[in-house]
């Protein structure tokens, strides 16, 4: 292993760049303050904006929270927002990490606030010096007492550190949470709810400044970027997906792992890895994101023009194999029932159209009205799809819409009156929210 | 120099009456509206333009309403005084009400004309206020006004305050349980308003004696308006 | 210079007036919620777009222009 040092911006060495993977969370681990700096060095967040926006940009980072967004763009966007001269209040911008994870079976973003939460906060100093953000918020789901209590515990060891001070915020645990304008909405002290775009949160966010919302990964490895540059993070990945993401990969059946890959690799190889026998379908981007058939994933590498194929995106990185010993008819009734239940209850066709869509899953595999059911599946999800006001209820279709191609042949088994699954135990997580919208 | 009192006051009289009837059917329109009720003979944009058009029409009528009450010189009443409360010495607080009730008319008015101009819960906070000023309309009614005790004006205040009543419910009870604090506060008002109101009709304006504990000045007829 | 209607749907309470005033352009889906047909409104209707988008009671109907 070579023991190059790579000059930091600031012109001093910082410590070894880590080789290969994982690079986002050290061993031993390095969770404390003390350790997290002799293991990375120390970044200097610098007011240096421009500098930023050419490595971020050249190094490729996407965003990791799902939609894949180039950050760069919206640093940029943030920043040319916040210079624009206004009549009504301040433009200095606000930097918000996500780190709500409201999808149930992702557990990456929970991990790396566990592991390695000084990076995060690295991240959230970096792109508030560089923007000149006068205020950082990293919010995290309230029902993670013990996150909070050791974030806080972070924030307290670096309070001398960070350019700003970094405030902590419980957010209500709902699906929707997430969603960029429904969290801005709700550190806004109202409902976490989506709203009406336009303004996006680059423009007017949180107390009406211009906003970063960055998923909690998508900050960390900005903060790995600030300290080692654009090179070294490119040398792991491809090209077109370059640098590492994190993935959480379930089977349902035990505690689900967090792996961080490198673009490129095949599906099948990670499932082996991670010890899930590779033959079973997949979905892949969690509830938002779309079923893999068996031959499918057999045949899928982990890279977004390979996963755009088969109509799938690998969104926030949740990876879950169906056991076949499980009724997937079932598992897909259940989440479609509870996405249903998640809305934000804003936009009819959403409120509406997710739980008419869940009463036709529920009634594909009968025999006497399963082909209604097809059929009204059909005419529902173009009149759901695209009409709500956020992009829920379009992942909740592309679901359910990948899960009936997928499954058609065990529901054509239903309809005969053969379901044969005797595992009866439900595999995909869903919580029960709750309740509360602040 | 007095103009016709008779004829000016009749009509101050008159167009109020006509003037609250309008209102009261705006508010029962704008309900029909909130709560998205249609049928094949009534399309919402007929109710819709019905409300609009209504309450333009109230507000022509008041405006004839307080136009005769000023330029009738029998008692000492302004232009000012029509926006401007306990300014007039005439029955001071049942006249101010009537004030206060146009003030919030005027502002429910011009929002909602210039609506798409302004964010929407702008628009929508000062449209709430019209129920407040019906209700305050009412009170100025029953309070200046010479009618209260007359029969047919009687029967026209219960029956305005039956459908301003009856829309208040159906708006209360359309969406159950949605915002159920607002809904149950609103409930809760609706039966105790009513009542307190009744209670102070019989004791106040129907009472012998009203005029001058309402403060009417003892010689009005000496008074001559501007 | 041509328009088109432009629908937000988190404001949209399903009113339906946008669809009685303006049929050709907007039709409405199982629950009451406008379906806009795309692209610009053909001239001749201009005036019943105006007419939808300004009699919304919830204001979720706008106009926009489009280019040209």
């Amino acid at each position: 292993m070579s023991t190059v040092s790579t000059p930091t911006r600031s012109g001093s060495r910082s410590a070894t760049p880590p080789a290969g993977l994982p690079r986002l969370i050290p061993t031993p681990l390095a969770t404390d303050l003390a350790s997290h700096l002799t293991h990375f060095g120390p970044v200097r967040p610098s007011r240096d904006l421009h500098g930023l926006l050419s490595q971020v940009g050249d190094a490729g980072l996407r965003g990791r929270g799902g939609a894949g967004f180039p950050t760069a763009t919206k640093l940029a966007a943030v920043a040319r927002s916040a210079g624009r001269r206004s009549l009504l209040g301040r433009r200095t911008p606000v930097v918000v990490a996500n780190g709500t994870e409201g999808e149930p079976a992702s557990v990456k973003d929970v991990t790396l606030l566990s592991y390695a939460p000084h990076l995060v906060l690295d991240g959230m100093a970096v792109a508030a010096a560089a923007l000149g953000a006068d205020e950082a918020v990293l919010c995290v789901d309230r029902r993670h007492n013990g996150l909070f209590s050791s974030l806080a515990c972070a924030l307290a060891e670096r309070a001398d550190l960070d350019p700003i001070p970094i405030r902590l915020a419980a957010a209500p645990s709902r699906y929707i949470t997430g969603e960029e304008s429904a969290l801005v909405h709700w550190l806004n002290g109202g409902d976490a709810r989506p709203t009406s775009v336009p303004p996006r949160p680059f423009e007017r966010g949180v107390a009406d400044r211009p906003t970063l919302v960055d998923n909690v990964e998508t900050l960390a490895q900005m903060a790995l970027i600030a300290r080692f540059g654009a090179a070294w993070w490119r040398s792991v990945g491809s090209p077109e997906d370059p640098g590492s993401f994190l993935v959480t990969i379930t089977d349902g059946r035990r505690v689900p792992a967090v792996f961080e890959v490198a673009s490129g690799r095949r599906l099948s190889t990670l499932l082996q890895h991670a010890g899930i026998a590779p033959t079973t379908p997949v979905l892949v981007g969690g509830y938002f994101g779309s079923w893999l058939s068996p031959e499918q994933a057999a045949a899928v590498s982990l890279t977004r023009t390979d996963l755009a194929r088969f109509g799938a995106s690998l969104g926030c990185g949740v990876i879950a194999a169906l056991p076949d010993t499980v009724c997937p008819l079932r598992e897909v009734a259940r989440v479609a029932r509870w996405l249903g239940t998640q809305t934000a209850g804003q936009c009819g066709p959403c409120v509406h159209g997710l739980p008419a869509i869940a009463s036709t899953v529920e009634a594909l595999g009968r025999a006497d009205v399963g082909h209604r059911a097809d059929a009204e599946l059909r005419r529902l999800m173009p009149l759901v799809s695209g009409r709500g006001g956020c992009k829920m209820p379009d992942g909740a279709i592309r679901f359910v819409a990948s899960a009936v191609e997928v499954f058609r042949d065990h529901i054509e088994d239903h309809r005969h009156g053969v379901c044969g699954r005797l595992d009866v135990r439900p595999v995909l997580p869903v919580p029960s929210a709750d309740g509360a919208w602040r | 120099m007095i103009l016709a009192s008779e004829g000016m006051w009749f009509l101050t009289r008159a167009s109020g009456m006509v003037a609250l009837v309008l209102l009261t059917a705006s508010v029962a329109l704008g309900v029909v509206t909130s709560v998205g009720w249609s049928s094949v003979r009534f399309p919402r944009f007929v109710t819709i333009g019905l409300h609009r058009n209504l309450s333009l029409i109230a507000m022509c009528f008041l405006g004839l309403h307080i136009a005769t009450t000023v330029v009738d010189g029998f008692v000492p009443i302004g232009w000012l005084d029509a926006v401007v409360p306990f300014r007039s010495p005439y029955r001071t607080l049942w006249l101010s009400l009537g004030a206060l009730s146009f003030d919030a008319l005027i502002a429910v008015m011009v929002t909602s004309l210039l609506r798409r101009h302004m964010k929407y819960g702008t628009w929508k906070a000062v449209h709430w206020a019209s129920w407040a000023a019906w209700l305050v309309a009412v009170l100025h009614g029953l309070g200046t006004g010479t009618d209260t005790t007359n029969g047919w004006a009687q029967l026209i205040y219960v029956a305005c305050a039956a459908v301003v009543l009856a829309a208040c419910w159906w708006r209360i009870a359309v969406g159950w349980p949605a915002h159920i604090r607002p809904r149950l506060a609103a409930l809760i008002a609706s039966l105790l308003v009513p009542l307190i109101v009744l209670i102070w009709t019989f004791s106040g304006p129907l009472q012998h004696g009203w005029s001058q504990r309402a403060g009417t000045p003892s010689a009005p007829i000496e008074q001559v308006a501007r | 210079m041509s328009i088109r209607i432009v629908l937000d749907p988190i404001a949209c309470d399903g009113h339906g007036v946008c669809a009685e005033l303006f049929p050709e352009g907007i039709t409405l889906d199982d629950w009451g919620y406008p379906i806009l047909r795309e692209g610009d409104v053909p001239a001749h209707l201009e005036r019943h777009a105006r007419r939808a988008a300004s009699a919304c009671p919830s204001l979720a109907l706008k106009i926009r222009r489009t280019g040209a």
